[in-house]
């Protein structure tokens, strides 16, 4: 469970939110909208622990988060192949038990993922949705409780996103992991989440996705 | 050629500073900071200019530059673009510097020759030993954060996302070059020491797709060229730098090639 109590953040004196009241419970698949700078990955970094609150607090029951972020610099040099670069979140053992099953954990999750037959392709050479979907295998290597998308699907054409998020969606049912799915996508919100978080004036409301209209992504003022 | 002493000790020594260089290269690449090398380099030399000068050695000179200046860079703002005109300010100076303190000593201008360029003869073996000391101490620290580093240098916005300290890896990792400059630089001198530093690394990119492979494939080409120019610098009298510099080059654009010509096939 995630609880958020009275929760601000300000940068400087530039305030971003204030007074956040809101829980996700377990196994819930919500989105996180608003528009543009209303402050959704600034919240997401407060969860991860790499921003502090001003004021407030954030209480969570688990602390293991896979975490897609909204950007990533990966150009078309990178060496790394799909495989390696997923395996960099690997924890570090010398231990050959432990060793097999990293080794079959990736495997695993490669093929979840779909990404075994490209496993070797340096990701500076895969495509953004074959780059999404190692971001995601990479996210899930660590069995977090709690994922969260930070706009993954934003550049990804129709097909591929549903792809992606019929694979989240299906972690989300089969081993009850939580997600929080940052978007801009109206259809994806409406297909996906049942309960959406919506910013607006430095604040954040909770409302069902039924209520969620298409004029809550647009730019505020 | 290895009956003479000094060939002897210039071949233990060259071969510790490939394998660091080659290492830490690796990384070096992968986090952007050729450039910030190529500027500790320059420091390195204004270090071991004010060595000379103050009468502590050559090496304790450039580590005592390189390690602070590290430091002070690893708390500059994470803006590139920022910390690369900070960078190259500083280079500037450091260059200007160098040359004023050893003006200012009363060395010979071969002294200089050798700062810059680096030199196999008159390495002692007390030298040796030091520098094997320091290799060694990199080469541990590597092992041990070898996990987080890697996968900070490699996907620094994973890493932090999934909790790593980033920070303290930066500083971490920023020591080990600054160590890695001071040590290269006994062979190839603080002007050329990059290119120990970097271009092994560079070349691994075009050839390898793992973090271990492109260590394996940037040591060797360390290695291999250091070697080779100890060997041709022994017989021809020519710099062992000219040698190194060419080797490492001539590797890097064949393995430009290589990639490309994968690309495209
Ligand atoms: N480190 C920072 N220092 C100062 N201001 C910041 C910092 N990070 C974010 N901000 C500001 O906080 C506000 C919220 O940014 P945030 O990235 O959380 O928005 P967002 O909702 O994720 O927007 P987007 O939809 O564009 O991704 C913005 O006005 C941004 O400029
Ligand atoms: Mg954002």
């Amino acid at each position: 469970m995630i609880q958020a109590q009275h929760l601000s953040k300000s940068f400087g004196n530039q305030l971003v939110f204030t007074d956040l009241n809101f829980q996700i419970s377990d196994g819930e698949f919500v989105s996180l909208i608003g528009p543009n700078g209303s402050g959704k990955t600034t919240l997401i970094k407060i969860m991860m622990g790499l921003e502090k609150p001003t004021s407030g607090n954030l209480q969570m029951s688990h602390h293991t988060i896979g975490y897609v972020p909204q950007f990533r610099n990966i150009d078309n040099d990178y060496p790394l192949s799909i495989e390696q670069f997923i395996r960099l979140n690997n924890k570090f053992t010398l231990n050959p038990a432990k060793r097999k099953e990293q080794n079959q954990k990736i495997q695993t999750i490669l093929k979840k993922t779909g990404l075994t037959n490209l496993k070797n392709r340096p990701l500076g050479l895969a495509s953004g949705g074959e780059k999404q979907k190692a971001y995601l295998a990479q996210a899930l290597l660590n069995d977090p409780k709690i994922l969260i998308l930070d706009e993954s699907t934003a550049s990804l054409d129709v097909e591929v996103k549903m792809q992606l998020m019929d694979l989240v969606a299906e972690l989300n049912q089969k081993e009850h992991l939580t997600v929080i799915f940052i978007t801009h996508d109206y259809d994806l919100t409406k297909k996906y989440t049942k309960r959406a978080l919506l910013f607006e004036n430095k604040s954040l409301k909770q409302v069902n996705v039924s209520d969620v209209s298409k004029n809550m992504f647009k730019m505020e003022g | 050629m290895l009956q003479y002493e000094f060939m002897r000790q210039a071949f233990i020594a060259s071969t510790f500073i490939a394998i660091t260089a080659g290492l830490v290269g690796v990384f070096v690449v992968s986090r952007n900071m050729s450039f910030l090398s190529h500027t500790l380099s320059e420091i390195g030399f204004a270090g071991a200019s004010f060595g000379v000068l103050v009468g502590i050695s050559p090496l304790a000179g450039m580590i005592l530059f390189t390690i602070v200046s590290s430091i002070a860079v690893g708390g500059l703002s994470n803006e590139s673009s920022r910390r690369e005109a900070s960078i190259s300010a500083m280079s500037s100076l450091f260059i200007g510097l160098g040359i004023l303190f050893l003006s200012l000593s009363s060395k010979s201008s071969s002294y200089a020759t050798n700062i810059l360029f680096g030199s196999i003869v008159g390495i002692s073996s007390k030298e040796v030993q030091q520098l094997l000391a320091l290799a060694i101490f990199v080469i541990i620290i590597f092992i041990i954060f070898y996990k987080p580093l890697a996968f900070d240098s490699f996907d620094h916005i994973g890493a932090s996302a999934s909790g790593l300290k980033t920070r303290l890896l930066s500083v971490i990792f920023l020591v080990t070059l600054a160590l890695s400059v001071s040590i290269g630089a006994q062979i190839v001198g603080s002007l050329l020491v990059f290119v120990l530093l970097t271009l092994p690394g560079a070349t691994a990119k075009y050839l390898a797709h793992s973090v271990p492979k492109m260590i394996l494939v940037s040591v060797g080409l360390a290695l291999s060229g250091v070697w080779l120019g100890l060997y041709l610098a022994f017989i021809t009298n020519w710099p062992v730098t000219f040698f190194i510099a060419t080797y490492e080059v001539i590797a890097y654009f064949i393995g430009l090639g290589y990639k490309n010509y994968k690309l495209n096939h």
